[in-house]
């Protein structure tokens, strides 16, 4: 026998708008709030950001401040510092070229055909490498410029890569200790971990900037930045452990016993059975990781490193452009909402895409 | 000596004793160096500095504070400006978090919109660069003189001048204590009569229960209050300052907005996603025993909701609790910035870094002790509920 199914009759463009928004008297209350809020806010977000805003810098500050909306001239004065810092303004395009290595680096990384642990560790090592050299310099005959006078968003990506790069194989090293069978290694790897996690990041980015270099010796002390970066990656590890052990903890049991039946070495096992499956398993939380680790980069400017916050502090702060604080903003968190948002929309794709074969 | 290596058991041992080990003599090694060197700059170990006068003042406290009070007593300021930021942002988030999150799961779909959109945008930006942002934009509104006035509320540079009660310090603690239990008071009561009373009966006890302790509360006011005085102090105009009336400094509103914004929109998700775990049929069930549809709400989804959303929320209640630190970014004496101060005026760094630990770890282990004991009294016995 065969089934019909008859669809009903298309409703008319009229009575759907009716059905989805005005069913009820509370639901077209809810409608007619929502619309009001979003086409005031649109329309005045509009207005202040296109219509009677400012755009060139040829009228300097003063026509800005005239006018009724935002002043871009700002940024399209001001740009470089912001986006570089204090890098030398012949030398910029280097920066600007380190910059672009990262998000090359971080968009090869979220291709599944790099996905095995050489390649992974191949991409994020070469792009960290020709960053450096690139940003320092020195070598090739590009000029040498330090690390003090690195700032603004090259400044904040080289933190947050090499937090991941220092993080990652600490993270994986912290988790494998604390699931370690010998109960004083397990204990006291946990008592690290949660102690480390039950304190604020800025409390150690503080302890590793101003308190450690008193409690290493003078050779040992190295500069304020890779302390910061060592204590930031310190505190990623902590949480991508936990994540790394709970993606190891969804492996079955079997698995592991079944290449110990095999005649497999602990590193075997560990580094083909266990390690691939449990990466699997915590992908989505580890992409989780790196979003809430790259918007905690920020904090640095709290122990005084001149990245992007800082440098947009200064772009506004001195002299003629100081009324002009929101522009400098929105555009910090421009940039920020564009690495966060397109890195947390592919986490979610992700999600689902792994959800398929489980279904 | 190698066949003993050989042996699993002393191999394991000794493992064991190599990583403490090595781990602990690292520690001890930094805490020598750093007595030895903070002892060239004269500076002797001991907490002995706890009990010296600081020199120095906070902007924000509770209590009374001047700069001859001793180390301690900073410390402790700290710790209940910290609790008093985060307890403010926390309540400020979760209120944000619920309205939006609840927008999520309406059936409308512009409602849906506005409240992804929201998520969208504030989850997306780093909190710091908020605090910035509404410090910048609140110390950038007009001075005292050519303030802002609406309803009664004052909006300049100088921070937001809200009326103030004309009431003596202990009416005043009284008063809270009043309200508290005005919000505690129908949960226990919901709990105690929880098999006698019907529906309705229960709803009636606990309202009335609420509604004396409010009227205690305005009658401990009224009664408490200065002699010869309004009951409300307006914020006034008196030459080129604001006299009368409560001054929320910049660094607090800042805060707090920035956290009830950015934590709003962490706790919009957990909302939905406690809603979302809410199976369907439930509600189905609650619909077709005849509820209306504010009873299925109330009676079931939200309980279910809050059960699936507790732990989770616990969590971002703790880091609500670390985001506090952000205070020192606008200059908000919270317990970090107080802690960063007295290392930077009294040189006993170690001494202090233990304290910092001490109180994080005392605030967090406080906090999911709390919850714990929360999820634990609301957890579904038995497993009649599930799906």
């Amino acid at each position: 026998m065969e089934m019909v199914i008859v669809a009903p009759p298309a409703p008319g463009r009229l009575e759907d708008l009716k059905r989805r928004f005005f069913a009820t008297p509370l639901q077209a209350l809810l409608s007619l709030i929502s619309l009001a809020i979003m086409v005031s806010t649109v329309w005045k977000l509009l207005n202040w950001a296109v219509f009677s805003a400012v755009f060139t810098t040829s009228g300097g500050p003063e026509a800005c401040q005239a006018a009724a909306g935002a002043c871009w001239s700002v940024i399209a004065a001001r740009w470089r510092i912001i986006l570089f810092g204090l890098y030398p303004f012949e030398e910029q395009w280097r920066s600007a070229l380190a910059c672009l290595t990262v998000v090359v680096m971080t968009v090869l990384s979220c291709i599944p055909a790099f996905w095995t642990g050489r390649r992974i560790a191949l991409v994020w090592g070469a792009g960290a490498a020709s960053y450096y050299v690139l940003m320092k310099g020195g070598v090739l005959g590009l000029s040498y410029v330090g690390e003090e006078a690195w700032g603004g968003l090259a400044l904040t990506l080289f933190i947050f890569v090499t937090t991941c790069l220092i993080g990652f194989p600490l993270a994986v090293c912290l988790a494998l200790l604390r699931r370690s069978e010998l109960p004083w290694i397990s204990r006291t790897t946990g008592l690290i971990i949660d102690g480390v996690r039950s304190l604020p990041l800025i409390s150690i980015l503080f302890t590793f900037a101003i308190v450690l270099p008193f409690a290493l010796p003078q050779w040992l002390a190295g500069d304020k930045l890779y302390r910061v970066i060592l204590g930031s990656a310190l505190f990623f590890s902590a949480y991508q452990a936990e994540i790394v052990r709970g993606g190891m903890q969804g492996v079955p049991a079997g698995q592991e016993e079944a290449a110990m039946a095999l005649g497999m070495s602990y590193w075997q096992r560990i580094g083909r059975i266990l390690l691939p499956q449990a990466m699997r398993n915590a992908l989505p939380a580890t992409i989780n990781q790196f979003v809430i680790s790259f918007k905690e980069t920020s904090l640095v400017v709290i122990v005084g490193f001149f990245e992007i916050l800082a440098s947009g502090n200064a772009a506004y702060g001195t002299g003629e452009w100081r009324f002009a604080y929101v522009e400098v903003y929105a555009f910090i968190a421009f940039i920020y909402f564009v690495f966060v948002f397109s890195l947390s929309r592919y986490g979610a794709f992700l999600e689902r895409r792994m959800a398929v074969g489980e279904r | 000596m190698v066949s003993l290596l050989r042996n699993q058991k002393v191999r394991n041992t000794l493992l064991q004793v190599v990583y403490v080990g090595s781990l602990a003599a690292l520690v001890l090694a930094g805490i020598i160096i750093a007595r030895r060197n903070l002892a060239e700059q004269g500076i002797t170990s001991g907490f002995d500095f706890l009990y010296k006068s600081t020199g120095w003042d906070v902007n924000f406290s509770l209590l009374p504070a001047t700069a001859n009070d001793p180390y301690w007593w900073f410390f402790l300021i700290g710790i209940i400006n910290t609790l008093f930021l985060g307890c403010t942002g926390l309540i400020l988030a979760t209120l944000v978090g619920t309205i939006v999150g609840l927008a999520r799961t309406s059936a409308n779909e512009l409602a849906q919109l506005l409240g992804r959109t929201y998520v969208d945008i504030f989850r997306n930006i780093p909190l710091i660069l908020q605090v910035f942002f509404w410090y910048a934009l609140i110390t950038h509104l007009p001075t005292p003189r050519a303030a802002h006035e609406a309803w009664g509320l004052l909006l300049t540079s100088r921070g937001l001048y809200v009326p103030a009660p004309n009431v003596g310090g202990v009416a005043m603690a009284l008063a809270t204590s009043a309200v508290i239990a005005a919000i505690a008071l129908p949960v226990w009561l919901g709990r105690t009569s929880r098999l006698s009373q019907p529906f309705g009966q229960r709803a009636t006890i606990q309202l009335a229960g609420a509604a004396a302790a409010l009227a205690c509360a305005a009658i401990i006011l009224v009664v408490g209050r200065l002699p010869d005085a309004p009951l409300l102090d307006f914020p006034a105009l008196q030459g080129l300052n604001l006299r009368g009336g409560l001054r929320v400094p910049p660094e607090f509103s800042a805060l707090a907005i920035a956290i009830a914004i950015y934590g709003g929109s962490y706790i919009a998700e957990i909302v939905r996603g406690g809603f979302k775990s809410v199976g369907k049929g439930q509600m189905e069930a609650a619909r077709s025993l005849g509820l209306s549809p504010w009873r299925v709400f109330t009676l079931v989804r939200l309980p279910l909701a809050l059960r699936a959303m507790l732990p989770i929320l616990a969590n971002q209640y703790v880091w609500l609790m670390k985001a506090t630190t952000m205070g020192i970014a606008v200059g908000f004496t919270d317990f970090f910035m107080i802690v960063a101060l007295t290392i930077n005026h009294s040189g006993q760094t170690l001494e202090v870094i233990g304290i910092l630990m001490g109180g994080f770890l005392a605030i967090n282990l406080s906090l999911a002790a709390v919850f714990n004991r929360i999820n634990k009294a609301i957890a579904l016995k038995g497993n009649q509920l599930r799906g």
